[in-house]
């Protein structure tokens, strides 16, 4: 059973990814007015916000330490909050300041945190092999270390993850494969990719578990990751675990929706996670000013990222030219050995 | 310019997005074996506009939302295309393609030639290209070169609405795999502010540009500079503001890459002495590089000088400071010309 003190922490991710991503549009939005330009503003390019996803991030890096691996997709900032990557220097990343994650490099799709072993990717389902390597590395080195993949519903027909899948199965990989199943791939909506309603139904394929929690409940994920970390901890294999979270916002800023029912929008909305986690921490004995204040000091935490994230300074023009290796181009040696190679006619 | 040689005055002026709809709507009501398969081509349009509007004239059937499983897709194109049919295939960012490389490289691109000829795969891969605004390494490249190395695809790269419609008329209608590549920053989509030049006057019958057929866009006397894609507006921008210096840029859009027009650019460097080549490709073992290359073979005494301009070898960064740095810009176009004369 979930402590009271697990319920708090799990409550102060979801509400700090929640403020984070409310914030992050603000921001993006900022200089994009009046005529929506995407390569203007504080924040260019794509990005992806998460509102909605936050259950499965908090539900199921609960049960993480700094040594396990998580790897995200283009959606990334809920996770890795949950897995406790430092929110100034990805704020920074974010902004694309000199002192973020990737110095600027990266962006918000490109996000590494070798510290605390997370990193995502911008190829759907491309986090999948990566994660299954972290479970092989575990696996080989005899640790309980553990690997999490997480990806979306629309990427469960993409072959990088089928193939880890079997991958991970046929070595009993330290694996969790977490599809986040928000309805929506962009535009495409499940039921027009897949004829699977449940995608954790892929798992029968591999022999190994899998489950689905199909409703947005940070505790139901929590549950359900328990069961599936402690077996791959245990070297008992990997699991598929497909989660129904929903999105709040478009599939990137910018995008008008214009596909979408407003009713879907609106049902959407009315799962909140968030809602639901509060009612859970009350009934568990948590008043409404406790929870006022959690919810303060994640809000204060977000803010306080961004003032870091604005103040710091571009990168010098000079840097895109450094980090695409880190030896030097002739590799550990820049001299060959001088053998006297018998045979030849020479 | 190509299109002032036509007899008649168009005045209609298109996106280059709305061209290119505009000869693959032709093409599917000439043809009913012509259909478009893609991620978010049906309700959205296409993440670029590249099928704006046709959901609603051809319907799901012809206009086929997609999983998001490029080696699947991608490869029943190049099988639908070997019984026949004339599938238009998109790959929404060309990074994409690496989850689908060997359909592409190893089928698509060979069984042609493996088959001594006896099968032909009339396919076109439709792919958006390109940088400027800041999506970093995995959604800002163009692999022009990457395409055009491989044997056996064909390689077009529009600049404008008048060649995207030209060209993509003759892709459709070609009996082999044609890789159409189209700037996302050059389609006039709302959000992503094209510059001026892409948008051009488009006749509404159909037509083809051969592929092959490099467009002198600007005539110049002291420098050839040779580009493409969204590189053409940077480089006649670039003309513009070296005439005023009293330097004469001619500027040739080489408009596909295989096959390559070497002939209208070898008699430009003939003319000019001086070669500039621009590129958004990485500089190594690419566009630039093969230009020169194709150039010296031709007439190494035509060269004065040689330069380049390339994405320096480094996957492209995501801050606009860094970005701007590595993808070439007017400024960097004008500086590689002041340095040939
Ligand atoms: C291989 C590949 N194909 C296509 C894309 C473009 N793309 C980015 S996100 C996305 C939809 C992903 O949907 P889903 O996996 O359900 O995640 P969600 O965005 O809903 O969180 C697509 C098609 C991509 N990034 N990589
Ligand atoms: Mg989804």
């Amino acid at each position: 059973m979930v402590s009271v003190n697990e319920l708090r922490e799990m409550y102060v991710d979801m509400v700090t990814a929640r403020h984070y991503e409310e914030r992050l549009q603000e921001e993006y939005l900022e200089g994009k007015q009046p005529a929506f330009d995407i390569s203007a503003g504080p924040i260019p390019g794509e990005l992806h916000l998460a509102a909605g996803h936050e259950a499965s991030a908090a539900g199921v890096c609960q049960h993480l330490r700094d040594d396990d691996t998580v790897t995200a997709p283009h959606r990334p900032h809920h996770v890795a909050i949950a897995k406790g990557v430092d929110l100034e220097r990805m704020t920074a990343e974010i902004f694309g300041r000199e002192t973020g994650l990737g110095k600027g490099k990266g962006g918000h799709m490109h996000l590494f945190d070798p510290d605390v072993g997370f990193a995502c990717s911008g190829i759907i389902a491309e986090g999948c092999p990566p994660a299954a390597g972290a479970g092989l590395a575990a696996k080989k080195r005899n640790t309980d270390s553990v690997a999490v993949a997480y990806l979306g519903e629309g990427a469960i027909d993409q072959g990088a993850f089928l193939e880890s899948l079997n991958f991970a199965a046929v070595h009993d990989l330290p694996v969790v494969f977490v599809v986040e199943d928000n309805d929506w791939a962009i535009s495409m909506p499940k039921g027009r990719v897949t004829d699977v309603e449940n995608g954790a139904q892929r798992a029968g394929g591999f022999d190994m578990p899998g489950v689905r929690v199909d409703h947005d409940d940070a505790v139901a994920i929590y549950d359900a990751a328990k069961e599936a970390i402690g077996r791959a901890r245990d070297r008992n294999g990997p699991t598929l675990m497909e989660v129904q979270v929903h999105r709040r916002m478009g599939h990137f800023m910018g995008d008008p929706e214009s596909y979408r029912p407003e009713e879907d929008q609106e049902a959407a909305a009315e799962r909140d996670s968030i809602a639901r986690l509060e009612a859970d921490l009350q009934s568990h004995g948590v008043d409404e000013e406790s929870i006022e204040e959690l919810r303060d000091d994640a809000h204060e935490r977000v803010e306080d990222a961004i003032a870091f994230a604005k103040d710091q300074p571009e990168p010098d023009p000079s840097a895109a030219h450094e980090d695409v290796f880190v030896n030097p181009p002739s590799g550990v040696t820049d001299t060959e050995p001088e053998y006297d190679l018998a045979g030849g006619d020479d | 310019m190509a299109q002032k040689e036509h007899s008649k005055v168009i005045e209609r002026e298109l996106t280059m997005s709305r061209a290119m709809v505009e000869a693959i709507a032709h093409e599917m009501r000439e043809n009913e074996e012509v259909f478009y398969m893609g991620e978010d081509v049906a309700d959205y349009g296409g993440i670029f506009d590249s099928t704006q509007g046709l959901l609603d004239e051809f319907g799901y059937d012809r206009i086929m939302d997609v999983p998001i499983s490029e080696t699947a897709y991608l490869g029943a194109a190049v099988g639908a295309a070997q019984e026949g049919m004339r599938p238009i295939a998109e790959l929404m960012f060309v990074d994409f393609f690496g989850v689908a490389m060997d359909q592409i490289y190893n089928q698509m691109a060979k069984n042609t030639y493996m088959s001594g000829g006896n099968v032909s795969v009339p396919l076109v891969l439709t792919a958006a290209v390109g940088g400027t605004y800041n999506d970093a390494a995995q959604h800002s490249q163009t692999l022009y070169g990457t395409f055009a190395h491989v044997p056996g695809l064909k390689v077009v790269v529009p600049s404008t609405a008048y060649d995207a419609k030209g060209l993509m008329h003759n892709a459709i209608r070609d009996d082999d795999p044609v890789m159409y590549m189209f700037h996302k920053r050059l389609m006039g989509i709302g959000w992503l502010p094209a510059p001026d030049g892409p948008k051009t006057p488009v006749p509404e019958e159909d037509y083809t540009i051969p592929f092959g057929s490099a467009d002198v866009k600007r005539e110049g006397d002291d420098v050839t500079i040779v580009t493409l894609g969204l590189h053409v507006h940077r480089a006649l921008e670039a003309a513009e503001s070296l005439a005023d210096d009293g330097v004469s840029a001619e500027v040739v859009d080489l408009r596909s890459l295989v096959p390559l027009d070497t002939d209208t650019v070898v008699e430009s460097v003939e003319k000019t002495g001086n070669l500039v080549v621009v590129d958004e490709d990485y500089r190594s073992f690419g566009v630039t590089g093969e230009i020169v290359a194709s150039v010296a073979e031709e007439n190494l005494g035509a060269l004065d000088s040689v330069e380049r301009l390339a994405v320096p070898d480094v996957p492209i960064p995501y801050s606009r400071p860094l970005e701007n740095e590595v993808v070439p810009d007017v400024a960097d176009i004008e500086a590689a010309v002041e340095r040939t004369q």
